[in-house]
């Protein structure tokens, strides 16, 4: 009798889809990608890659304050050592970590696991 | 089956949502179910209107994603709680499922009241409370024209901003003889009423409504006790509210006799294993209808539960809020009914500003306060009252304007006690701000983050920032220039190393002179900027690319929906008719929103990433080039026509402003270059509104130096006189160079200069009589920006990699599908949210 509204995947229970190469994504910036999650369905995605190394975030795409999609077109901050998107609209930064707005802690955009496999991006969605 | 204490908690609203946040806080460690009748978990229903200013559903989400099923929390969507079995301690769900409880909160809310006027369940009828009422309100909005909202207090104005944004024409009609009867006097309302007009609202007070009936020309028509009518298509309920106590009610918990379900101090209600908080509880025979009295009942229902002994004394009714763009506080009294109570009032007529203070016979404290149109002193005011403070000899000193720039009278922030609470949002006190400051938050955002003060109404953001400046110059620390946390440089100093270490990366430079790891939105471009000026490589590089805001990293200006303009460089304003032609075939091929600039030129709006390149390439070979109007930099150069057609010119203005404008085209500076040339002395091109301006003389060129429009205009200073042109571009040549040397990131001349320490004649000094000996550098340094000038468009578009930056995905070339148009008055403009309906997510 458990219903859900938000899912966050256990480990096990994720699907890793491939997105781009790591050389694709330009150093210390942004860019937006498509997450194909099947039957005709898709999400917007921002990922940002910190430095030249392989530590990739990835976050939604969707910017809640604009309501635009643009995040992914944002400048990648260090904010504390946290790393954080700005939005190019309003210029609110979203930690990449959890997701919060750092200027309204009530705002919050979805986050998704990332890694780098073999020179790939592949970003993790719940199963099923 | 758990061996832990089993809490259900009805309702999933703002109140509800804060009780599970704190319960689990706690630590107690309780297996917590939620019921949530309403389709979807807790959201913001304060800022609820902004739903319509196109904040989605879920940008008002309270609930951190995960963090229910972090906690192993059962949250019942779409399921509402019917009956409680308080002998079984059972609660059961419309669902049919039964869920047993050790401990059961009652998080209900309460309900908008209709007034039991006939007609009142007609169709296109609403309230005003959830996301699905406002859905429906959209809805029906979409071929309504006139709107009418009954009840004309807080939560009626804001639905009346709501019609408004809707477009459509608004009316308010209010029983009382004035708006907002509870919080504001009558000479407050008087004011407000005016405000809420001039807004294009109309406003009916002292309104009966008897009937709501089926009308001529729209569907309804309403009929008032006075005998005089309005037609309307959609009504909007707004009078007031009633808790919801009825599953209370139902199983013999004591409620009260007006509603609401009784609770003692630490929110318990009859049954000493129920709580009640939020709006549907009632304490010392009140409910509070604001969220942060519900708040604290959360807070202190949470630590009952854990075994504390927290309790709830009431709350401060205090309010500021900006209706519709108008400031509006009531504070404490505000009506005056305090036996011996006596007033004094300010009214500004001619600035639509009413403020009152309400101070005991003694004068000595003060007892409550109305602000209309100019809220400022909300903070102070509040202070007075809630910490008791003995008033200044001649109270009314509080509430006059302060012209002299005098100080406030008897209220230094210093005057509080520590225990005086600043936010009331986020209960955060004088002593707490102080202790973060001294704990190293010596910023406004630091202090706001590791406090939350702030950071809900922001009516008391004034006030943090005094304590904030107050605790600094006591700890003697000095305001901070470094640039970032990135960098202890100030711009300048920055420029400085960049140039003399020649340096031409931001890594480099971060790696040399900075700190901490990264960079962040105020560096980066800060040093693009400055790597530009300097060694004026393509933005779009791959050392560069990253630094750079949106709109130089896209060549192109960021619209609200995330699509660009456009705006070809058109030196002077002069365009030939094939040019415009061009212009025209081109924004018409693309069907993007052609407008004339107040820069003399034109913009074509609408484009998205992916269309940029195409489009370019046929203003580039229909001899346009990039307009930089995307840039810090040199943006248009206006002119007039001058003497070539006009009969009193006495110069060649468009022939000069061409040259300049083609000399320094490119030249990326801290903030954006603005240029004009006049004929004469008539001055139609404004020259004297700009960072450069020059105007025809009989003898020669008069230059003027740092004028602005824009939020603070300031007239330029003349500079020199009867120049000719040679001296006239040398003079600007260096005047330029040294602005771009010696600014502040985002400084226009016009502050640049009066913040320069020797103003004028100084300036005067380094540029005209070469004080500094740098005249012949600076003049170089322009030479190298003019001889490396590329269109960044032509470039951009002739190179493959820079173009994959401009792919709608690193992965697709699908386009942006949630773009979407609609046509207004022949042209394409971006959807409002509530046009967006259907438009898959
Ligand atoms: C398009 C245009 C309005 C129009 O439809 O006419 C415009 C549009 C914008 N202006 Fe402007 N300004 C435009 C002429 C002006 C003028 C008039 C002028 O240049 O003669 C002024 C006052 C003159 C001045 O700057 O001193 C002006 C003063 C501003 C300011 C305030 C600057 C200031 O120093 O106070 C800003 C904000 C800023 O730059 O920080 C601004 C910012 C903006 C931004 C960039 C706002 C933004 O961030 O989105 C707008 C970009 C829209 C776009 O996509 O192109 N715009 N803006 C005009 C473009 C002129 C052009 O051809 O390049
Ligand atoms: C447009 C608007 C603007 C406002 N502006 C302000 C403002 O500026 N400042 C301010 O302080 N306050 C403001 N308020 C008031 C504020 O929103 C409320 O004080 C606050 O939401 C109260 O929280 P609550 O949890 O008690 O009630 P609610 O937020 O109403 O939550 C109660 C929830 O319980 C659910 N529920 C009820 N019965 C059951 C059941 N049997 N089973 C399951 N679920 C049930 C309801 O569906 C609802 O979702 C505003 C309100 C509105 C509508
Ligand atoms: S005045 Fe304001 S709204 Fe108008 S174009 Fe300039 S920035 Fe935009
Ligand atoms: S009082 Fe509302 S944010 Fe501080």
């Amino acid at each position: 009798m458990t219903a859900s509204p938000v899912k966050i995947p256990p480990a096990a229970a994720r699907r890793w889809i491939d997105i781009c190469a790591l050389d694709d994504l330009p150093p210390d910036a942004g860019v937006a990608a498509l997450l194909d999650l099947g039957e005709r369905s898709s999400r917007q995605i921002a990922l940002f890659r910190i430095g030249e190394g392989d530590e990739v975030h990835a976050v939604d795409n969707l910017d809640p304050c604009s309501g635009a999609n643009v995040l992914g077109r944002g400048i990648l901050c260090q904010i504390q050592g946290e790393p954080a998107g700005a939005s190019p609209i309003y210029k609110q930064h979203f930690r990449l970590r959890d997701g919060r707005c750092v200027e309204d802690e009530g705002v919050i955009i979805a986050v998704f696991p990332a890694r780098v496999r073999d020179g790939r991006v592949e970003v993790g969605v719940a199963e099923g | 089956m758990t061996d832990k204490m089993r809490v259900v908690v009805v309702g999933n609203g703002m109140v509800g949502h804060k009780f599970i946040e704190a319960a689990v806080a706690s630590g107690a460690g309780l297996d917590i179910t939620a019921f949530c009748e309403e389709p979807r978990i807790a959201y913001d229903r304060v800022h609820l209107t902004e739903f319509f200013s196109g904040r989605g559903a879920a940008a008002l989400s309270l609930v951190e994603p995960g963090f229910y099923e972090r906690h192993g929390v059962r949250v019942l969507v779409g399921d509402a709680a019917v009956t409680i079995d308080r002998a079984a301690k059972t609660v059961t769900a419309r669902s049919g499922a039964v869920v047993p409880y050790d401990k059961l909160v009652l998080a209900t809310g309460s309900y908008p009241f209709v007034p039991p006027i006939p007609g009142n369940d007609r169709d296109h009828c609403f309230v005003y409370r959830t996301i699905e009422d406002l859905e429906a309100i959209a809805a029906a909005g979409a071929a309504a024209r006139v709107g009418v909202v009954i009840g004309g207090g807080l939560l009626g104005l804001e639905a009346a901003k709501a019609l408004k944004d809707l477009r459509l024409q608004t009316h308010v009609v209010e029983f009382a003889p004035r708006l907002m009867a509870v919080q504001v006097d009558a000479g407050g309302g008087a004011v407000l009423r005016e405000k809420i007009e001039a807004l294009g609202v109309q406003v009916h007070t002292g309104k009966n409504t008897q009937a709501i009936e089926a009308g001529e020309d729209r569907r309804h028509c309403l009929r008032f006790a006075d005998g005089s009518a309005i037609e309307t298509d959609l009504v909007l309920f707004s009078a007031g509210i009633r808790p919801r106590d009825q599953l209370a009610r139902e199983c013999g918990i004591a409620v009260g006799e007006r509603g609401g379900i009784v609770i003692d101090d630490h929110c318990r209600t009859s049954d000493s294993d129920i709580y009640a908080i939020g709006e549907c509880a009632l304490w010392g025979g009140r409910i509070f209808g604001l969220v942060a009295p519900g708040y604290r009942m959360a807070t202190v229902a949470a630590d009952h539960l854990a075994g504390g002994n927290e309790t709830f004394t009431g709350a401060d009714m205090s309010t500021k809020l900006k209706l519709m763009g108008v400031d509006v506080a009531s504070i404490g009294d505000a009506q005056g009914t305090t036996p011996g109570a006596r007033e004094f009032t300010y009214v500004d007529g001619v600035n639509g500003i009413y403020k009152k203070i309400v101070v005991d016979a003694d004068r000595r404290q003060l007892l409550g306060a109305v602000l209309v149109g100019d809220a400022a002193d909300y903070g102070n005011l509040l202070q007075f009252k809630l910490n008791e403070l003995a008033l200044p000899e001649h109270p009314d000193a509080l509430i006059l304007p302060r012209r002299d720039g005098a100080g406030l009278p008897g209220l230094g922030i210093g005057a509080l006690p520590d225990s005086a609470q600043i936010c009331s949002c986020h209960n955060v006190t004088k002593g707490q701000l102080c202790g973060a400051v001294g704990g190293g938050a010596t910023t406004l955002a630091e202090l706001k983050s590791c406090t939350k003060a702030g950071t809900g109404c922001g009516g008391c953001a004034a006030l943090v920032g005094q304590v904030l400046n107050g605790e600094l110059e006591k700890l003697g620390l000095e305001v901070c220039t470094d640039l970032c946390e990135h960098f202890g440089h100030t711009r300048q100093e920055l420029y400085h190393l960049v140039r003399v270490h020649q340096i031409k990366s931001f890594q480099e430079l971060h790696a040399r002179h900075g700190r901490n790891s990264g960079g962040c939105e105020i560096c980066k471009p800060a040093v693009a900027s400055i790597l530009a000026s300097c060694w004026n490589e393509h933005v779009l590089g791959r050392r560069h690319a990253g630094l750079q805001d949106t709109n130089d990293r896209f060549l192109g200006n960021l619209q609200k929906n995330g699509t660009y303009s456009i705006v070809p460089r058109i030196a002077g304003g002069e365009i030939t008719p094939d040019k415009l032609i061009a212009l025209g075939v081109v924004a018409k091929k693309y069907d993007l929103y052609t407008k004339i600039t107040g820069g003399q030129r034109i913009d074509l709006f609408g484009a998205r990433v992916e269309q940029l390149p195409v489009i370019w390439r046929e203003l580039i070979d229909a001899g346009f080039e990039t307009g930089h109007a995307y840039g810090k930099a040199v943006r248009t150069v206006k002119s007039c026509v001058g003497s070539t057609w006009c009969r009193y010119g006495v110069d060649d203005s468009v022939g000069l402003a061409l040259d300049i404008e083609h000399r320094y085209k490119g030249l990326r500076a801290p903030h954006k270059l603005k240029f004009a040339v006049s004929g004469c002395t008539r001055e139609c091109a404004e020259a004297q509104s700009k960072d450069v301006g020059v105007i025809a003389t009989e003898r020669g060129w008069n230059l003027y130096v740092c004028g602005n429009g824009g939020m603070k205009p300031r007239h330029a200073d003349l500079f020199a006189t009867d120049l000719d042109r040679d001296t006239l571009i040398r003079y600007v040549d260096r005047f330029l160079m040294f602005y771009v040397r010696t600014a502040d990131r985002l400084q226009r001349t016009a502050s640049w200069l009066d913040n320069l320490e020797g103003g004028l004649d100084d300036l005067r000094a380094v540029i005209i009589e070469d004080s500094l000996g740098i005249g012949a550098q600076l003049e170089e340094e322009m030479a190298a920006v003019i001889a490396s000038y590329q269109c960044e468009w032509k470039t951009a578009i002739e190179d493959p990699v820079k173009l994959r930056q401009f792919r709608p995905f690193i992965n697709s070339d699908r386009a942006d599908e949630q773009v979407v148009f609609v046509r207004e008055r022949e042209q394409i403009r971006p959807a409002r949210a509530d046009e967006l309906e259907g438009v898959p997510a």
